[in-house]
């Protein structure tokens, strides 16, 4: 069995299926569902996914059910699963996530919603992060995680607005814009042109995100991008982060989440330390 | 050992590697994957590759599992390299494989396409086959498929296949089993897509089926040809 007592890992939105792969959602501490949108969208044209020097691009456009299908149909069998779970909301307007948060309010099983304010690969709301959580806040009593982009020029900025709006904790990062083209051609490899930058490379921009956003509030920061390896768990703690969790690694590797786990508390243990959790903040000035 | 709907994880070792024509089969030590049925599909690590690539399981001798790869990319030629005694990480079998339970078989393939054959021809009680390649040199992979017709490039598969098709199974390039759908709408189609998990969690590998966009790791590889949008 894990040691619940040590670090939470969750799975990053978007990066694993619980219905599908039961097994791997109970690895974790809580499962954070893909995002959720007022309407069903069948998402984006494929190819959706291209491997790139360091990581990976995807451009998968939200596809999903929308909020009235996830509740009748995604979130009894989820609840069916016995693991805590975070979902994920995405929208177009700040309306959107007040009609979502409504939606999930009176769902026991819903311990958090994350408020996904930075998906590369759709439209995004007119209202900022700040105004959006407004709303939300408004219309839930349920932790509220804002996720942001490392898009922006000062994220703590936009963390101190989220934080003042009313969010709880702070999820750190989203993927960041990047292309590929394919060698023979020259055009894009993705449908879409530009897709989702994820995996190793984006570790040294989540750290320096959480870095800055760890300074600037004072509330809990999940730290994720680019973990594969206890060692990168221990760092984004180490950064500011509070809970780690894992979105590409997944791909590679369903047996991720037990695997980061005992390395994580294996390199604690080299650092002298009891568990990750004593390295929280250790990078903070 | 991690383990999704029947689908393990494991470390397994190069048994051997030989080069068939412009292919490279790659054989590994079973270890505690099971070969699943004909058209399923296992992730393997490609070395030095953040992702795993997914292969149709094209051989099932005592105690292995033999991949057909096609060394076109950095993640095929990779594998293509591993020699005798290396060891990678395999997941599987994933997705739905073949249904067995046909009359009268009759398999359809082109190019490296033909991979999940030998083991499908084997459970099959060797069926015929009319496989189509692009040169003379890839064509001499057919010899894993007893019996199989083979034409080469510019004649196509579906100029070769008898007036009577029976249960087709078929496996190819997109344009092929499209061709193939529009003779036999019943034919099982085994698709291929670029998959990130293979598990169903990045939603990367979509084909439209039945009108929507759909995980072909999950509701595939194997589709009915009346299932899959046309593309004309």
């Amino acid at each position: 069995m894990t040691n619940r007592a040590s670090v939470q890992i969750l799975n990053a939105s978007g990066c694993l299926d619980a219905l599908t792969a039961p097994d791997v959602a109970h690895a974790f501490d809580a499962f954070v569902t893909k995002t959720v949108t007022p309407e069903p969208r069948e998402g984006n044209p494929p190819p959706r996914i291209a491997e790139t020097d360091g990581g990976m691009l995807n451009s998968i456009g939200l596809q999903g059910p929308g909020i009235e299908g996830f509740l009748e149909h995604v979130l009894p069998r989820l609840e069916q699963l016995g693991v805590p779970l975070w979902v994920s909301v995405g929208g177009f307007s700040a309306d959107d996530y007040v009609l979502m948060c409504t939606a999930l309010d009176d769902r026991a099983a819903v311990t958090t919603i994350e408020l996904n304010l930075s998906c590369p690969n759709v439209k995004e709301a007119p209202e900022t992060a700040g105004q959006i959580v407004t709303a939300a806040r408004a219309a839930t009593s349920k932790p509220l995680y804002a996720k942001l982009s490392p898009s922006t020029s000062d994220i703590a900025e936009s963390a101190r607005a989220c934080v003042a709006a009313g969010a709880d904790g702070l999820s750190l990062v989203n993927t960041i814009r990047g292309l590929a083209l394919d060698p023979a051609s020259l055009r894009p490899r993705l449908a879409r042109g530009a897709g989702g930058y994820s995996g190793p490379a984006l570790r040294p921009i989540a750290l320096a995100c959480v870095y800055a956003c760890a300074q600037a509030v004072d509330v809990p920061i999940v730290g994720m991008g680019g973990v594969t390896t206890g060692s990168d768990a221990l760092e984004l703690l180490a950064a500011g982060a509070n809970v780690v969790a894992l979105g590409t690694v997944l791909f590679r590797d369903p047996g991720a989440p037990g695997r980061v786990r005992a390395e994580l508390k294996a390199e604690a243990g080299r650092y002298r330390m009891e568990t990750g959790r004593d390295a929280h903040r250790i990078a903070l000035p | 050992m991690i383990e999704v709907a029947g689908a393990r994880r494991d470390r397994l070792r190069v048994a051997g590697v030989e080069a068939i024509g412009a292919y490279t089969l790659v054989r590994l030590g079973r270890a505690g994957l099971e070969p699943g049925i004909p058209g399923q599909f296992f992730m393997l690590e490609a070395p030095g590759r953040l992702l795993p690539r997914p292969f149709s399981l094209c051989l099932a001798p005592t105690g292995q599992l033999a991949f057909l790869i096609d060394p076109i990319g950095p993640g095929t030629r990779a594998l293509a390299e591993l020699e005798r005694g290396e060891a990678i990480d395999v997941f599987g079998p994933l997705g739905n494989g073949f249904d067995l339970s046909v009359e009268r078989p009759l398999l359809v393939g082109g190019g490296i396409g033909v991979a999940p054959f030998p083991y499908l021809s084997e459970q099959l009680g060797g069926p015929p086959a009319v496989l189509g390649f692009r040169t003379a040199l890839h064509a001499e992979v057919a010899a894993l498929v007893p019996g199989a017709e083979v034409v080469l490039d510019p004649t196509l598969v579906t100029e070769a296949l008898p007036a009577d098709l029976g249960d087709v199974l078929a496996c190819g390039p997109e344009p092929m089993l499209h061709a193939v759908a529009r003779l036999a709408p019943q034919a099982q189609l085994a698709w291929e897509a670029p998959m990130a998990c293979g598990y169903g969690g990045c939603y990367g590998c979509v084909i439209e089926i039945r009108g929507h966009y759909r995980r072909l790791c999950v509701e595939g590889p194997v589709i009915r040809g009346h299932e899959v949008t046309a593309n004309d």
